[in-house]
Parts: C-alpha cells; sequence; structure tokens
C-alpha cells in the first residue's frame, strides 16, 4: 500500500496489475460485463416466460379495436382503435397537468407570500396551510377530495355560486365561451390589430435608433430594444386594444357568448363540466403541490440575502420598488429549478387518479394490459410517455433558468 | 479620536410588552394590515364553524374504535400481537441507550418518537361509546386512566423503557459498540418475531395497517440511504461507464411516477423471474419504494458532493489517503451533513409515498382504509371520517420527522446568513 501513495513516477515498471490506467478500464469492463450479462439473463427469462404462454411481442394490436369505454376527453368511441385510446389518456394526463400546474402556480405563491407577511394571523394561516398539506400523502388527499364529491347534494339540490356555477354529485359546472358567427370576422380585427402594432412599433424604434438619438455616442444611444419596449408599451398597446375594441363593435354579432349551464330535464346541459373524478383529481394535485410551492417561493425569498433589502431601501427605494426590482430579480433564479421539479411532481402524481377511476394515460394504459398480452409493451409505452413528459419541461425550464441567470446576476 | 462627546442619550428601544402592544405591533399596525386582519377572522370563523360543526355533530366516529385494531395492525392474529409489543420493547431499549449515549440528533429523534407515542396513548381513539352521556360524565375520566393504565398497558410500558433507558444510557460510552450491533440485528430480530417459523409462522399477507406502513418506511429509509449514496458517487465518477449507468438510472427513476415501478413490480417483474419463482408481495414493494427513493436520494446526495470543495479532495490525495478513504472520512461526511434536511424530506416524501401500495393489493394503512368503507357494507358512507384518521396519523409521523430536520437545520446553522 505505501508504495502507491509514494510521489514515485509512474513508469513501465509497474506491473500492469498495478497500473491505475489498466486498473479503470478492467473495472469498467467488468461492471458493463456485469450489467449486460444481468440484462441477458432477465431478456431470456422473460423470452422463456412468454414462449410457455405462447405469446409474441408485437405493436401491431395498437391497430385493433379496442372496446372499451372512456368517460370523458377528447371523442372517442369503443370500437376505436388502441392506439386512439392511448391517445385519449395522453392528452387527459396533460389537461389536468396544465390546469393544476396553473392553479397550484396561483394558490402556492400566494400562500408563500403570505407566508412572510407581517401580519400574524395571515402567517400563521398559511403556515397552517403548508403543514397540514404537505404532510398527508397526495392519495389520500385525492381520495378524501372524491368521497367528499359524492355525498354533494343531487342535480336538482344543486349548490349554486352566482347563479352561474352549480355543484353536485355529478360534478362541478360552470359557464363556457363559445365563439358565435361574429367570432372569424372579429379574428380579422385582431388580426389586422396585431399587424398594425408590429409596424408602427418596429418603424417607430428604428426612428428614434437611427434619428432622434444620432447625436448620441453608440454606447449613450437607448438599446434597439428598449426602442421596441418602450413604443409596445405607450404606442402600440393603444393601438391593439382600439382596433380590437372597434372591432367588437363593428362585427355583426357579439364575437363571444357566455354560455350558462342550465338545469333541464336530465341534468344540466350547456356549460363546461368538470366529473367528480377530474375535479377531485384536480383539487388534490393542486393543494398538495401548492404547499410545496408555497415553500419554495418562501424559501426562495429568504434566500435573497437581508442587506441587499436594506441597500435598496436605504438608496431610497419604496417597499414595492424593493420588491419589483431588487428582491423578485434575485429570488427567481433560486425559485425556478425547486418549481420545475414540483412541476413534474404535479404531473407524476396525475398517475394516482388510478385510485379514482379518472381515464388517465395510466388508467388507460392499465385496462389495455388487462385486455391484451402486451404488458411489456403497453408498459413501456406508459413510461415513454411520462419520460417525454418529464424531459421536455425539464429541457424547457432549464432553458429559461439559463436564460434568467445569464440576464440579471453576475456570478 | 478621543475626544467623543456623548452629547444625547439614546433611549433603549421601546421594550413595552403586553397583549395590547403584540395586537397591535402584529395585527394591525398599517392600515392594509387591519383589513387583512379582519378578512382572516371572517375566513377563520366560517372554516372553525364548518370544522367544529363537521367533527361533533356530524361526524359519526363509532367507526374508529370499532375498526382501530385493524387500522393499526391489519390481519395480524390477535393472539400474536404480543410479538409485535416485543419488538417495539426492544426497539424502545435501544432507542432510549442511544438517546442517552449520543444525545443531540437522536435525543431530537427519540424525543418526536416519544411525543408521537404520547399522542397515542391519550387520545382515546379505541374507547366504544356505550351511550352518549358516557362522555360528559365522571366515569369517562374513570375511564381515561383505565384505557392508559390497563387497556394501553403495552403502549405505556414501550415509553416507560424509551424514558428510563435514556437514563441509564447517560455516559455510559462503553456500551456504544453493542448498542451499534444491537441496532444492526433488530432487523433481522424484528422480521423473525414478525414473521415467526413453524407454526407460529404470520405470513406477510396476514401483515397490515400502520404496522406494515411503518416497516415498508422503514426498510425504505434504511436500504434506499446507502444505494443513494453509491448512484451519487457514480454519477460523479470520472469512469465513463459507471457516471453513464448511474445518470441513465437516476434520470429514468426520476422521470417516471412511482406507480410505474410498482406495478413493475407486480405486473412486470413475475414474467422476467425465472421459472415458477416468486418473490413476496411484500418484499417486491419494499424493493420497488427502495429503487424509487434511491433515485431521488441520489440527487439530493450529488448536491451536498457538489458543494465541498475541490480542494478538500486534493488535500486528502495529497496525505495519500486512497480513493475509499477519502471518499469515506473526508468527502462524505462534509456532503451529507450539508444536505441532511434534503435527506429527511426525502424520507418523509418515502414515507407519504408508502400509501400507494394499496394500489397493488398491499394492506398497509391506506389499504385497510379502503377495505373498512369499500369493502365492508356496515360502514360504507363512513368514507370521510376514516381518511380523516388515516390523514392525521399520517400528519403526526410526517410532522414529527419535519420538526426533526427543521431542529437539525437549526443545529447546523443551515440557511443563516
Amino acid at each position: 500500500m505505501m508504495e502507491d501513495n509514494s510521489p514515485k513516477v509512474i513508469s513501465d515498471k509497474i506491473p500492469f496489475y498495478r497500473d491505475v490506467r489498466f486498473l479503470q478500464v478492467f473495472f469498467q469492463i467488468l461492471f458493463l460485463i456485469g450489467i449486460v450479462l444481468l440484462a441477458g439473463f432477465l431478456y431470456s427469462n422473460m423470452l422463456n416466460g412468454l414462449k410457455k404462454q405462447g405469446l409474441e411481442l408485437e405493436l401491431s394490436f395498437l391497430r385493433t379495436e379496442a372496446g372499451f369505454d372512456i368517460s370523458e376527453g377528447i371523442e372517442y368511441e369503443s370500437s376505436d382503435t388502441y392506439l386512439k385510446a392511448f391517445s385519449v389518456g395522453v392528452v387527459n394526463t396533460i389537461k389536468v397537468s396544465i390546469i393544476g400546474i396553473f392553479c397550484a402556480t396561483f394558490i402556492g405563491f400566494f400562500f408563500g407570500i403570505a407566508r412572510l407577511s407581517s401580519n400574524w394571523l395571515v402567517r400563521t394561516i398559511a403556515s397552517v396551510y403548508v403543514e397540514c398539506f404537505r404532510n398527508i400523502p397526495v392519495i389520500l388527499q385525492i381520495m378524501f377530495w372524491y368521497a367528499t364529491m359524492l355525498v354533494l347534494p343531487a342535480v336538482d339540490e344543486s349548490i349554486s355560486l352566482f347563479d352561474s356555477i352549480f355543484i353536485n354529485v355529478q360534478g362541478v359546472y360552470l359557464p363556457s365561451l363559445e365563439g358565435t358567427a361574429g367570432l372569424i370576422p372579429w379574428l380579422w380585427y385582431l388580426l389586422v390589430g396585431i399587424i398594425l402594432a408590429i409596424i408602427v412599433v418596429l418603424g417607430l424604434a428604428a426612428f428614434r435608433y437611427f434619428f432622434e438619438f444620432r447625436e448620441l455616442h453608440e454606447t449613450d444611444r437607448p438599446s434597439f430594444i428598449s426602442n421596441i419596449i418602450f413604443g409596445a408599451k405607450w404606442v402600440a398597446a393603444p393601438i391593439f386594444l382600439i382596433v380590437t375594441i372597434v372591432g367588437w363593435f363593428l362585427t355583426p354579432e357579439v364575437p363571444f357568448e357566455l354560455l350558462q349551464p342550465e338545469l333541464q330535464r336530465f341534468g344540466f346541459v350547456g356549460g363546461m363540466n368538470f366529473s367528480p373524478e377530474f375535479t377531485a383529481l384536480l383539487i388534490g394535485l393542486t393543494v398538495y403541490t401548492s404547499a410545496f410551492i408555497a415553500e419554495v417561493v418562501r424559501s426562495g425569498i429568504q434566500a435573497v440575502v437581508k442587506g441587499q433589502r436594506e441597500a435598496a431601501r436605504s438608496v431610497g427605494l419604496k417597499e414595492s420598488q424593493v420588491l419589483r426590482l431588487v428582491v423578485v430579480p434575485q429570488a427567481i433564479p433560486v425559485i425556478v429549478p425547486p418549481l420545475t421539479s414540483q412541476y413534474l411532481n404535479l404531473a407524476k402524481n396525475s398517475s394516482l387518479a388510478i385510485a379514482i377511476g379518472f381515464p388517465e394515460l395510466f388508467q388507460i394504459g392499465k385496462t389495455m394490459i388487462g385486455q391484451t398480452d402486451q404488458s411489456i409493451l403497453i408498459f413501456a409505452m406508459i413510461m415513454v410517455s411520462y419520460l417525454i413528459m418529464s424531459l421536455t419541461t425539464s429541457a424547457f425550464m432549464n432553458w429559461y433558468n439559463r436564460s434568467i441567470t445569464r440576464m440579471g446576476r453576475s456570478k | 479620536m478621543e475626544n467623543i462627546e456623548i452629547t444625547q442619550e439614546v433611549k433603549p428601544p421601546n421594550t413595552s410588552k403586553g397583549p395590547v402592544k403584540w395586537l397591535q405591533n402584529n395585527l394591525f399596525n398599517t392600515w392594509y394590515n387591519t383589513i387583512l386582519t379582519c378578512f382572516a377572522l371572517v375566513f377563520l370563523f366560517f372554516v372553525f364553524k364548518g370544522v367544529f360543526s363537521w367533527v361533533f355533530i356530524q361526524a359519526k366516529w363509532e367507526v374508529i374504535p370499532a375498526n382501530f385494531q385493524i387500522l393499526m395492525i391489519g390481519p395480524y392474529p390477535i393472539e400474536h400481537v404480543w410479538r409485535i409489543w416485543i419488538v417495539l420493547w426492544t426497539l424502545a431499549v435501544l432507542l432510549g441507550l442511544s438517546a442517552g449515549i449520543w444525545k443531540g440528533l437522536v435525543l431530537r429523534i427519540s424525543t418526536a418518537i416519544a411525543g408521537v407515542g404520547l399522542i397515542f396513548l391519550l387520545v382515546p381513539l379505541d374507547i366504544v361509546k356505550n351511550s352518549e352521556a358516557e362522555y360528559a360524565t365522571l366515569e369517562f375520566n374513570i375511564n381515561i386512566i383505565y384505557l392508559i393504565f390497563f387497556k394501553r398497558r403495552w403502549l405505556l410500558g414501550c415509553l416507560a423503557l424509551l424514558v428510563g433507558t435514556f437514563f441509564i444510557g447517560r455516559n455510559k460510552n462503553g456500551l456504544k459498540k453493542w448498542i451499534i450491533g444491537g441496532w444492526i440485528l433488530s432487523f433481522p430480530w424484528t422480521m423473525i418475531m414478525l414473521h415467526g417459523f413453524g407454526e407460529n409462522t404470520v405470513s406477510t399477507t396476514n401483515w397490515g395497517g400502520l404496522l406494515l406502513t411503518l416497516l415498508l418506511a422503514a426498510v425504505g429509509i434504511v436500504a434506499c440511504f446507502p444505494l443513494g449514496v453509491l448512484l451519487a458517487l457514480g454519477r460523479r465518477s470520472k469512469l465513463p461507464a459507471i457516471s453513464w449507468v448511474s445518470t441513465i438510472y437516476i434520470e429514468t427513476v426520476r422521470g417516471v411516477p412511482l406507480l410505474t415501478i410498482l406495478f413493475m413490480g407486480s405486473v412486470i417483474l413475475p414474467l422476467f423471474m425465472p421459472g415458477d419463482f416468486q418473490l413476496d408481495k411484500v418484499i417486491r414493494a419494499m424493493v420497488a419504494l427502495t429503487l424509487f427513493s434511491a433515485a431521488y436520494m441520489a440527487e439530493n446526495v450529488r448536491g451536498g458532493l457538489q458543494a465541498i470543495p475541490q480542494g478538500q479532495v486534493e488535500a486528502a490525495q495529497a496525505v495519500g489517503l486512497t480513493y475509499p478513504k477519502t471518499t469515506l472520512f473526508i468527502v462524505l461526511p462534509q456532503a451529507l451533513r450539508a444536505v441532511i434536511p434534503a435527506i429527511v424530506g426525502q424520507f418523509i416524501a418515502l414515507f407519504k409515498d408508502t400509501a400507494l401500495v394499496f394500489i397493488v393489493g398491499l394492506l398497509e394503512l391506506m389499504g385497510i382504509a379502503e377495505g373498512i368503507v369499500g369493502g365492508n357494507p356496515n360502514w360504507q358512507g363512513y368514507h370521510v371520517e376514516v381518511y380523516v384518521l388515516v390523514a392525521a396519523i399520517y400528519f403526526i409521523f410526517c410532522y414529527a420527522m419535519s420538526y426533526v430536520s427543521q431542529k437539525i437545520e437549526a443545529d447546523l446553522g443551515v440557511g443563516k446568513h
């Protein structure tokens, strides 16, 4: 052992079994052989098992008729193919994830900031909310909300909020925005407004850059981008608004109408309907994740060194400016990475819908496994779908994180 | 410089205290805080009103005492319950002695555990309500004493042992080796006691309730830690084969939900096993939980490893330490110390994740709860009551863990500027 560590120059005299370079390669090869052997062992077992059951792995089953019903989601009939059924599940997963992420971010930021309030009562309520909901398993929360959905009043005794939101045992009914015949003409006005605004902004920016500030030295001139932002704020936004608002009145019919859910003989008609399963899943995921997001936001804001706030106050910034110009820009790079993993957790936790029967990716995959004999392939499809969602989300958030850290921070 | 004169005496800051002053400072210091306080009070009024009327009037709590035993231990045969208590007593002795010897972190953990035990001792969950009046009379008070000293004498003994051995173990440093040995032996001891052999076997299909939840969590926590450390070291290794394999493993596992891993264990794994060999259901769930949380653990540990300055490793190499020695004695102690809060957070997550195994048919706490409200016709429509109790149990354990974590964080001075 002692010679190993003595400061001798490595020479050819060292036997090969003591040479670090040889050993490194040797152990890596050994490691890889071990992994390949294990994989081979499992694979041959699988082939044996499949042969014993007389099965073969093939993807062609995806084009055969699925034959099971799916309670909600994009258009689908039981005579459609397995592939179509699977895609319904994917869309449902994405739908609940996106709505859930949106709500959880909103609620999470609200409680995260409330935990830092100077008001003791507000702070305490926020702490209790966070501690309660993040210390209870999300599956239990989802099932709890589902159980409460099922004891809601019957359809004709619905709880009504403002006469437009109805809650009953069949779920939640919300008013929805529907396009009318006036929608298409109005979209043209919208397009004209956008084009007009872009032309004006670019023109104005170019004018200011090349003529108005011509006398200034290059380094003193406001950059082209800041000219665009200036123009967008003061000129383009009003133009766009005027065109679209005028367009709203010029179209033959108001482009949108609010469809109220109405109680008819066989339940509510019109508007948007969230099924009890969807509602329970959404509430459970949102509440659970928002508790974690609140913690992320709180620790992100607290990570901004106290001296920064004090310095900002001492140069005379108002409290709102301290937040907007000093604290938030420094907190966001701290918040984004853990926030991303919370978003991913929410998307992955949507698979727990299997406990209450909301037809998302995992639930439909499991039904398919039960009906066909291609369990391995379907399983691979499920895993790959989740992996694609996770990897794209984290790639996007990494890109975003890099772009904001580059912008405002010198390390 | 010497001629500094005190021109003005600065009064000490106003430290006057009192409830009115406190209210003024914390609730009504600005106009918007006053408005917020009013809103919060209205909100609290409605929440409390709803909660109280549900807890004391609407909720039908009789479902809890009737099913308390099955919620705790599942279908474990009642005549063998003493074996569970023996295990708990053994663990209490070990924990008490360790707390006395090591103090610090171990003491905090045992305090938290004792707190959880105390809650279970005092909350009258398993009294059967004979009449309405019983709650309001003196009889009820006698019942509580009866409950603690007779019905729960095992638990009481367990707590007494914990406290007693703590005082015995104080400053007995000579016992250290024996205690460590005892902890290592405690796992096979637990398994043997719970499972038994010969005629007295209680097969794993009869394990359930809180017992199984705790067992799954304990095994997961103990097993995922070394695996996670190895994966983290592997991912940071300079050898490309090892680092690639570790990275692929970590990212794949973190990219899919735990449910897929659990289902893989129950649906796919049997296909990969030779012949008719079948792993036990409980063991499969334990393996799945361990493999899943090891990937997350690895990422936490990696965060700690990245925080170690390169100079530490170089200094260790300069004094002639080999790679294993550098890692074990220089890098890991510092790295792990830095990420203890994250690691405890992962343990809490693992504890909550054990709730998922009921989906693959295990009868842990959630599985039992589902069995009561879904399977037993007597108790249909009692969902909310049972779920609230189960939630309270999970909350107590998770909150105890996060309390320990916060204390450690404070001890280590993490997050102070």
